[in-house]
């Protein structure tokens, strides 16, 4: 072999190679679990899956529902469980990747045979969970996706947050009417659905509400040079930018916004709930508005006794995530109660006919399409930590 | 003219930063004739070490100063750390494959890559959540050039990086150590036979490329300081474009690996300001599939007489 081939294969070895480990490391993602009691029938425990990024860019949306979810447990156990039966839950984790939760779904449905599955927070790994939960015939229940082709996947997925078509339309009416902005930038993330699908109907509300979008960048999530992007949105000058993608992502935006000298606002979606996005873009991201589930400020009765609960539980305060994780799973048990057996077919329905459930972040009633129509918070990172805004309703 | 000048000065931080990796890379290269796929894991550690040093002293505090001192003190430090840590990697790992087929050494290579990963993610070490580097610069900017502002990080992170890389041009061109380097490159077996210590250079090789990822790692996080989890995508994309960098410049030579960091950086902050930021890892594959195509042995790279 000329040295010039050798070097040519060892180099496309060499990057076949990095490329498969890259994506592989998904460390006892193959470590068999204990086997379930059989949740659909029978009697002990009933278990209910929850996956749900643990670890990596997104891991306190994983946390957070987590924690959520288990008080909510906690306090149906104690007040006796479901059907006299105890709730059990059994967590795995995704990484926040796509590969993943398919994986960590079937595993749920196929070796630990629960009746249902909550999760996930982004929208792009709820699609892929949720296909498989489809597929199978099990119920799931999305805390906090909120793009719309979630719950498209089929009858058996649900979901107990606001759309991304509703929180689109939010933020350009809180842009418009409360920023007065006139002019807006986007840069979202092209490889994350949410992302994409909040930008695009931002876009559409704020351009019928008068607005201009001056100009569309993207990037890909992890980026950390955003330089390219940022000095086109610069040049155009817009009054806001809307950022919607994750939190760890717009942490970094907001470092490079500000030192390349752009004054104007942030807009971030509900992908900005955690303590990591004050963690990281610290002084940067002061000043920016994000829309959202609720806020823990609300003076709700429902709030104040969830958030109250939640701190001695968890120690620290709840974010949307954590309350949206809390409701879907309540919500969850509500249907089990009602629903006549625990097999698919029986508790989808059960759920599907979900009538003002009184959640933490509003009043719950699943629609047609296995949906929730709630309203939106806007909250503004104050100190480190998102202040209650305003609330804004859904159009009639 | 602005955007012009601003994605000049940015390509030419990140091509500083893509040059330091891409040094490691083709040092290993030049003695071996095997890519280091571990080494881009030693440049994330270098980042992570930094930031794990910058917070035990202190510099997270919201009241903390700014200190040049500080800032040089931590990059020695990490320096160092993740010079051992190469030099373990070599003798653990690559040096008991010596005389074994190169493949096997690739395929090792990738499993330390993947060791490292992994063990960065555990929660004694670096843990599983992305943090914020401590800024050890003060956020100052030096002056505006036709609307470009140039800020102190920006001009101290590129000037460090091409500092290194002249310390390493006169330690491999001016030094006897540096000239045991060339020898053992050129002909292990005769460089050998004339009484240099090639395990000893290879060692120091290793240590070499490893501080200098190091000091990649620490500039990249003064640079850009939310740092992404050890094993996120993001860092293999990384060390994957200075590798490239590497090839492009010509494996083996160590200007090369400078001219490619550089070529690499202006190509993919150009494309992305110019032509579509969609697209901006494309650029730097797709000229790597050019060079290959039309110059396989690099820019600056000869075209060696296969030895018999």
């Amino acid at each position: 072999m000329k040295p010039k081939h050798a070097l040519v294969s060892l180099v496309l070895l060499g990057l076949l190679g990095c490329g498969g480990g890259g994506g592989d490391k998904g460390a006892g993602g193959s470590t068999t679990a204990p086997a379930g009691g059989g949740a659909a029938s029978g009697s002990g425990p009933i278990l209910v899956g929850h996956f749900g990024s643990m670890t990596g860019s997104e891991a306190t949306f994983g946390q957070s529902t987590d924690n959520g979810i288990r008080l909510a447990v906690k306090e149906q156990n104690a007040a006796g469980g479901v059907k006299g039966r105890m709730i059990e839950i059994k967590t795995y984790d995704d990484q926040g990747k796509s590969q993943e939760a398919g994986t960590a779904v079937t595993r749920l449905i196929t070796d630990d045979k629960v009746a249902a599955v909550l999760g996930e927070v982004a929208s792009s790994l709820s699609l892929a969970g949720g296909r498989v939960a489809q597929q199978y015939g099990v119920p799931m229940i999305s805390p906090s996706s909120t793009n719309p082709q979630v719950t498209q996947i089929g009858d058996k997925i649900f979901r107990v947050c606001f759309l991304d078509p509703f929180q689109g339309w939010v933020e350009a009416k809180f842009a418009r009417e409360t920023l007065k902005a006139n002019t807006a930038a986007i840069l979202y993330d092209q490889a994350q659905a949410y992302s994409k699908g909040l930008a695009q109907y931002f876009k559409e509300a704020f351009v019928q509400m008068g607005g201009t979008i001056t100009t569309e960048q993207a990037f890909t999530g992890g980026d950390q040079d955003f330089s390219a992007q940022l000095t086109t949105i610069r040049q155009t000058n817009p009054d806001v930018i809307l950022v919607p993608g994750y939190y760890t992502d717009a942490g970094n935006v907001a470092i490079q916004v500000r030192k390349l000298g752009i004054k104007a606002p942030l807009l971030g979606g509900d992908g900005w709930d955690s303590t990591q996005l004050a963690a990281i873009g610290k002084d940067a991201i002061e000043g920016s508005y994000f829309s959202n589930h609720y806020s823990f400020q609300e003076k709700r009765p429902e709030v104040e006794n969830f958030v109250s609960k939640y701190e001695a539980a968890h120690g620290q305060k709840p974010d949307g995530l954590a309350a949206l994780g809390y409701d879907a799973a309540r919500l969850l048990f509500d249907a089990m109660g009602r629903a006549a057996s625990l097999d698919g077919t029986a508790l989808a329905k059960a759920i599907a006919e979900t009538k003002d459930f009184p959640g933490v972040t509003g009043k719950i009633t699943i629609d047609a399409e296995r949906n929730a129509k709630k309203s939106a918070v806007i909250v503004q990172m104050k100190g480190g930590i998102p202040v209650y805004v305003t609330t804004i309703e859904p159009q009639q | 003219m602005t955007k012009f000048l601003q994605t000049l000065m940015d390509g030419v931080a990140v091509g500083s930063l893509y040059a330091l990796i891409a040094l490691g890379y083709t040092m290993v290269y030049g003695i071996l004739q095997f890519i280091n796929f571990a080494h881009s894991d030693v440049f994330v550690l270098g980042a992570w070490v930094s930031y794990t040093i910058a917070v035990t002293l202190g510099y997270a505090a919201a009241n903390a100063e700014p200190s040049v001192f500080a800032g040089l003190l931590i990059l020695f430090a990490a320096m160092a750390t993740c010079g051992a840590v190469g030099f373990t990697i070599e003798r653990l790992a690559y040096r008991p494959l010596r005389n074994a087929p190169r493949l096997n050494v690739l395929i090792t290579a990738i499993g330390v890559s993947l060791l490292l990963q992994n063990v960065g993610q555990l929660p004694w070490f670096f843990g599983t959540q992305p943090q914020r580097m401590p800024s050890l610069i003060e956020d100052k900017v030096l002056g505006v050039v036709s609307g470009v502002s140039i800020h102190a990080v920006d001009v101290i992170g590129a000037g460090t990086a091409i500092v290194l890389m002249l310390i390493l041009e006169w330690l491999i061109f001016r030094t006897r150590l540096g000239r045991a380097m060339r020898a053992v490159s050129h002909d292990t077996a005769v460089a050998s036979l004339m009484g240099i210590n090639v395990d000893a250079v290879i060692s120091f090789t290793f240590v070499l490329g490893s501080a200098l990822a190091a000091a990649a790692g620490f500039l990249y996080a003064m640079k850009y300081p939310g740092l992404n989890q050890p094993a996120h995508a993001t860092w293999v994309l990384l060390g994957l474009k200075a590798f490239v960098a590497a090839v492009i410049g010509g494996i083996g030579n160590v200007r090369g690996a400078m001219l490619g960091g550089f070529l690499i950086g202006a190509i993919e902050l150009f494309g992305a300001a110019y032509l579509s930021p969609h697209l901006r890892d494309i650029y730097v594959f797709s000229i790597l599939i050019v060079v290959l195509l039309v110059r396989p042995s690099g820019i600056l790279g000869s075209t060696v007489a296969e030895k018999v």
